[in-house]
């Protein structure tokens, strides 16, 4: 069968530092994401006359604009997946897509972050009703108008993303046996992790006392199962794998990359909440995770690395399960057992600190380290990686998952 | 739009009327609501139910369609707790209980509604107690949809 597998690889990555909520004033979006995507061709070794395309996400950046800013020679793909982060390393199964089949060369993918004039779920008055009456069929991260739809779910008290993801985790507790102990240790491991990453946000020791002391936000959500809010940018550059063995870093491989999601999943969460049963207390994952390893080839016991989207720690739990690393329902005592530990675990799980702990730029910091990883110059080098997972979400469809591994 | 909400309930999240208005599609719904009745969209195509109204089927993707009233009653499928507000101004109603709740009468999944269920015990509330809907009569052209326990 034809497919992208290992066909592309990404040779570059470019950032900004990490700021906290707020602190990257008086850098833009513009500003940043441009920054990243000239220190990722730098990494590279390439310049903005190699960069021929964009594959984006969660409407990261606006291409055109961009491209007029740094003065791209032309531009020959300009795609997004649609939704939110959820499409997040989908976007690279989309570059490779483009690459494999002749119609660009060097692809960007970004997310460039300022959380100054808006906030994810919305803690003002404003932004939480533009949240709760969002535009059909838009992100929850960007509607706009009021949809008529809107008056079933206006005034029903559900907000937030962790509103939402909520009603999941509870949903699993409930039918597994999920505990708020089995939680903590996800956000326990993440935070050890970013104590030894010297960009984390968030390096302060994180006891299991703190977190049960920590202030309920909403049940069975804690302070510490919500990820931080940050400003900054993220940038990866991908080319074919011919070319990225003539570049200066070693090429990390696109083995696999596929996104979308069962399709009653639909925007799942927010204002929707009619999932069948078998797809209610999951990540969404499961249909995906499945045609990303058959395009690998590989299976979950070949993952030695695994980068897990955490805005929200239980999500990382039931994601253990979606992507086959325990039975569906043993997310909590996998855990628990110490499975995701960096050093001593069975899988080393977000050796960055994730989401909850590092920075959360909407996915892409979760890339940056699994080519770090698998460069061998990461922060909590995993031992012999070769073999990386990414995923994007859960969120509404489309979610993604991507298998990247080393140059061997 | 600070202070705007009046006065609050503990565990009641107020209802917000910023130009919310139904279409075409949903207004059987709330002229029932009206009525304290509760009603669902059901495909006569397939037999589905689903919530809220909507243009197609997802099941056998018709148009045609009637609204069929249903008992009022249901079952907590999932639900949390909201203990910090997302505003200062809406601090007097926390904590309250939000949900998802699935309707007698209805195949459940594609016709749940989330809703804020209210008069109960944010600490002993769970998955699986049983809920009728109360209508709270906000002026001439809308009736907010709750939930509460029954009491029998
Ligand atoms: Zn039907």
């Amino acid at each position: 069968m034809n497919t992208i597998r290992d066909k592309c690889a990404i040779v570059g990555v470019g950032t900004t530092e990490y700021y906290k909520r707020g602190q990257s004033y008086p850098e833009t979006e513009l500003s940043m994401a441009c920054t990243a995507i000239l220190a990722a061709l730098d990494d590279a070794g390439l310049t903005i006359d190699d960069l021929d395309g964009f594959s984006i996400y969660s409407s990261s950046c606006d291409p055109a604009t961009v491209g007029a800013e740094l003065g791209v020679p032309e531009i020959r793909w300009a795609t997004t997946t649609t939704s939110g982060g959820g499409g997040c390393v989908g976007a690279l199964g989309v570059a490779a897509a483009a690459i494999a089949t002749g119609q660009a060369t060097t692809i960007v993918s970004l997310m460039t972050l300022q959380q100054l004039n808006k906030r994810l779920g919305g803690s003002a008055v404003g932004g939480m009703l533009q949240y709760a009456m969002m535009s059909e069929g838009g992100s929850p991260y960007g509607g706009s108008g009021i949809a008529p739809s809107a008056a079933f779910t206006a005034n029903n008290g559900l907000l937030s993303p962790g509103h939402s993801f909520a009603q999941i985790t509870s949903r699993h507790m409930h039918l597994y046996g999920t505990t708020r102990e089995q939680i903590a240790e996800v956000a326990l491991s993440s935070r050890r992790n970013a104590s030894t990453n010297p960009r984390a946000l968030r390096p302060e020791p994180l006891t299991i006392d703190d977190y049960f002391n920590a202030r309920m936000i909403n049940d069975p959500l804690c302070l510490f199962d919500y990820t931080m809010e940050s400003d900054g940018a993220v940038a990866v550059i991908t080319t074919s794998v011919e070319r990225a063995r003539t570049l200066r870093q070693p090429p990390v491989l696109i083995s696999a990359a596929s996104h979308g999601g069962a399709g009653r999943w639909g925007p799942a969460l927010f204002k929707y909440f009619q999932t069948p049963d078998e797809h209610f207390a999951t990540s969404g994952h499961r249909p995906v995770a499945q045609r990303m390893y058959e395009m690998a080839g590989v299976g979950p016991s070949d993952v030695d690395v695994a980068l897990l989207y955490d805005h929200f720690a239980p999500m990382v739990l039931i994601q253990l399960e979606d992507y086959g690393f325990c039975p569906i329902g043993e997310g909590g005592p996998f855990v628990a057992d110490g499975n995701i530990r960096y050093g001593t675990g069975s899988i080393p799980v977000n050796t960055h600190g994730g989401n909850l702990s590092e920075a959360y730029i909407i996915g892409m910091t979760h890339v940056r380290e699994a080519v770090e990883q698998l460069r061998g110059t990461a922060a909590n080098q995993v031992e012999g990686a070769e073999v990386a997972l990414v995923t994007g979400g859960p969120a509404g469809l489309p979610v993604s998952g991507a298998i990247l591994r080393k140059d061997v | 739009m600070a202070g705007d909400f009046g006065p609050l309930t503990k565990g009641v999240f107020p209802t917000i009327l910023f130009e919310t208005h139904a279409d075409e599609m949903a207004q059987p719904f709330w002229d029932a609501a009206k009525d304290d009745r509760l009603v669902c969209q059901h495909c006569t195509g397939c037999g589905t139910f689903r919530m809220p109204p909507s243009p197609f089927c997802f099941k056998c993707q018709s148009r045609d369609h009637d609204f069929r009233e249903l008992p009022g009653t249901g079952t907590i499928y999932s639900f949390t707790v909201v203990r910090h507000p997302l505003h200062p101004d809406l601090i007097d109603c926390c904590p309250y209980v939000s949900g998802v709740v699935e309707l007698d009468g209805t195949q459940g999944a594609g016709a749940r509604m989330l809703v804020n269920i209210i008069d109960v015990d944010p600490d002993t509330v769970k998955i699986g107690d049983r809920v009728e809907i109360v209508f709270e009569h906000v002026n001439d052209e809308m009736s907010t949809p709750r939930f509460r326990p029954i009491t029998s």
